[in-house]
């Protein structure tokens, strides 16, 4: 790519748009899912008494089988939110940005 | 120091193949009676992939169809063939197992292998699309000198490739034995020789169908002894759960967290490992230059999320299910296991069981599905192996053609056929050398050996990648001492542990009077140091870079950005 097209792409307000939007929406992300996991991990370390809880009076059920399918299910939303949003919104400001190049 | 053991332990069972070679597979393996079913299943297997291969072969022979099957993949296929990739013969077998042995804790370690897949995504998957080509190295590499970064990132996805190989080939090797009743050289020879035979003909073409075809079978078979199991229990949790309870030796304590997870630094350390190692797996990373843009990396990323997080909820019902419905079968325990009256003594539910805790989903699909079905699920735990490793071999032989041959020995004036035979011939040579390894360390403690694959991708891999792609100020210096500090620290560390001072060095030391294996440290784990310590010398040896290479490096990094941000100037698939 030529140094012209660069700095005109960087001056683009799309461009700027795009990045910091998007900088901004997968640190939000992966900061949730290091909470989600790292809180989990820590739990475990120091508290699995809690995950030890049953869900209701009487039930063999632990509220630690909620919580870790719960995980694996937060996992794969956070994962649908990325893609819905970056190929919605992303790829509409990627995508003029791209024509006005041309 | 009882602590230490079970630590000891925690490390072993939480890498997939150990879970396969720690508790049953190490020592003598009964060999069990030729399973005709199961050989004829595997038998349609091997020709429905050899078909692939052959159609794969003759699409083309460019480099792009060999490494990227053209880069023409949807997303979904990707999603597809990534699960396929990598939930191996052993999260299968072993997680199962693991939760029949521990209940809760077998969900644990499922939940620390899925979660790297999300970090994938917001951080490096579509990034890997945009500025890559054929191997990850080409991302790391994009703005520094070639010769280093490629050099250093061809070596240690060897590292990771060489050892995830040899923990595969003899998991492979003993699983097989037990399944099919072949001897074990006889397994590791016909898995290293199909897989030669996929990757040298077919490339990433055949590869990636070979993995999906593994994926939907693995995904199906799981599925139907899942639902089997569950209807059981009329489909209720609970239910489930509290005839488990009734049926364990352990009672409540398989509801919870137990004893495998006590030690907070260890713990986080192989979080650590598991979250960032797959982001620095190179069999993984490949697979984002299969689809055309950066739209379907994302979409592939989002699939094999859902597939893999299905998977492992399906090995959590199977191995819960098993505790009751296995206990119900006298004839899958050992004699001594059996009381005078016929049944089952209830403390011998977990050593009792007879090929040890890896054959508790294989025993479950006998339980519900008959012979028919047991040859099927073995079937699909070998064709599983084979699409791990086909992977893995593919991922070294591009790093050798790719990274070393024609960016490093070539200096980018090979020309695509002379890259395309060095990589079928390093092929060739990476598949001997697995199924020789595979013969020699049949009766050694191969435990560490994913343990060690992880953290090096996760201390020496993703650290480079990540920062080159974020930070302006990276220089190749800084890429250099960063990579080389993760890459060594994750040796050493691993060296001096437990898995690998006691288990295989054979250090021991008395406690309590009874012989124990020690390590030189209490961490199991590296990525706790080796991870920082290579964020530190990255950052720090680049900070210290004033040369007049390091000022081009970060001019560059505007031109890297924009591709990385757009997609503009990115490779595109072939037309064809």
């Amino acid at each position: 790519m030529q140094k012209a097209s660069i700095d005109a792409i960087k001056a683009h307000p799309k461009y700027q748009e795009l990045v910091r939007s998007r900088r901004r929406f997968s640190l939000t992300l992966t900061a949730l899912i290091l909470i989600i996991y790292f809180g989990f991990i820590l739990t475990i370390a120091f508290a699995p008494s809690l995950l030890a809880t049953p869900v209701s009076a009487g039930a063999v059920t632990t509220l630690g089988m909620p919580v870790g399918i719960l995980i694996i299910v937060s996992a794969f939303i956070l994962t649908g939110v990325y893609v819905y949003r970056a190929n919605g919104r992303f790829d509409a400001l990627t995508s003029a940005i791209q024509e006005d190049q041309q | 120091m009882i602590q230490l053991s079970r630590l000891g332990m925690l490390f072993a069972l939480l890498t997939p193949v150990a879970l396969l070679a720690a508790p049953a597979v190490s020592g003598a393996v009964e060999r069990q009676a030729t399973n005709w079913t199961a050989i004829y299943m595997f038998l349609a297997f091997v020709v429905a992939t050899l078909g692939i291969t052959y159609w794969a072969a003759r699409r083309s022979h460019s480099a792009k169809e060999f490494y990227t099957a053209g880069g023409g993949i949807t997303g979904f296929q990707n999603g597809l063939a990534i699960s396929g990739d990598f939930m191996s013969a052993a999260s299968f077998l072993g997680i199962s197992g693991l939760v029949f042995a521990s209940g809760y804790d077998g969900l644990i370690y499922s939940i620390g292998f899925l979660v790297g897949w999300p970090v994938i995504m917001f951080l490096i998957a579509e990034q890997i699309r945009n500025l890559g080509k054929f191997t990850f190295a080409d991302v790391s590499s994009y703005r520094f000198g070639q010769t280093q970064i490629r050099t250093m990132a061809a070596v240690s996805s060897l590292v990771v490739v060489a050892f995830y190989l040899i923990a595969q080939m003899v998991g492979a090797g003993k699983l097989i034995q037990l399944l099919f009743g072949l001897e074990y050289w006889m397994a590791v020879v016909a898995v290293g020789l199909l897989m030669m035979v996929y990757v040298i003909f077919g490339g990433m073409t055949a590869t990636t169908w070979v993995q999906i075809t593994k994926a939907v079978l693995l995904l199906s078979g799981a599925s139907f002894m899942a639902f089997a199991a569950m209807s059981a229990f009329d489909f209720s949790p609970e239910e489930m759960f509290r005839q488990a309870v009734e049926t364990h030796p352990e009672g409540l304590s398989i509801m919870a967290p137990g004893s495998l997870v006590t030690d907070p630094i260890n713990a986080i350390s192989l979080g650590l490992a598991l979250m960032f190692g797959t982001a620095g797996l190179p069999h993984i990373l490949m697979r984002f230059f299969t689809v055309p843009d950066a739209k379907e990396a994302r979409k592939s990323v989002f699939y094999a999320t859902g597939f893999i997080g299905y998977f492992y909820v399906l090995t959590f019902i199977i191995g819960f299910a098993a505790i009751v419905l296995l206990a119900q079968h006298p004839e899958f325990f050992k004699p001594d296991a059996i009381a005078a009256n016929g049944t089952l003594i209830k403390d011998q539910l977990v050593q009792g069981l007879d090929g040890g805790t890896n054959m508790v989903a294989i025993r479950l699909a006998e339980a519900v599905g008959g012979n028919l079905f047991l040859g099927f699920i073995s079937a699909v735990a070998f064709a599983t192996i084979l699409a791990v490793v086909a992977g893995l071999t593919l991922a070294g032989a591009s790093a050798i053609s790719h990274d070393l041959y024609a960016s490093v020995i070539a200096r980018g004036r090979a020309n695509e056929a002379t890259e395309i035979r060095i990589s079928k011939i390093a092929t060739f040579c990476l598949g001997l050398l697995a199924i020789g390894l595979g013969i020699a360390f049949e009766s050694q403690n191969v435990a560490f050996m994913v343990g060690l694959a992880f953290a090096v991708a996760a201390s020496a891999n993703f650290p480079v990648l990540l920062v080159s792609i974020y930070w302006r100020k990276m220089t190749t210096r800084g890429a250099l001492a960063g990579g080389l500090a993760g890459l060594i620290s994750a040796v050493v560390l691993t060296i001096m542990s437990k898995a690998v001072w006691g288990d295989v060095l054979g250090n021991t030391a008395m406690v309590d009077g009874v012989e124990v294996s020690v390590g030189l440290i209490g961490l199991n784990n590296p990525a706790i140091v080796a991870m920082p310590l290579a964020f530190f010398f990255i950052w720090f040896v680049s900070i210290l870079d004033n040369s007049a290479q390091a000022k081009r490096e970060r001019e560059a990094f505007e031109a890297q950005k924009v591709r990385c941000d757009t997609g503009i100037g990115a490779e595109g698939a072939s037309g064809h």
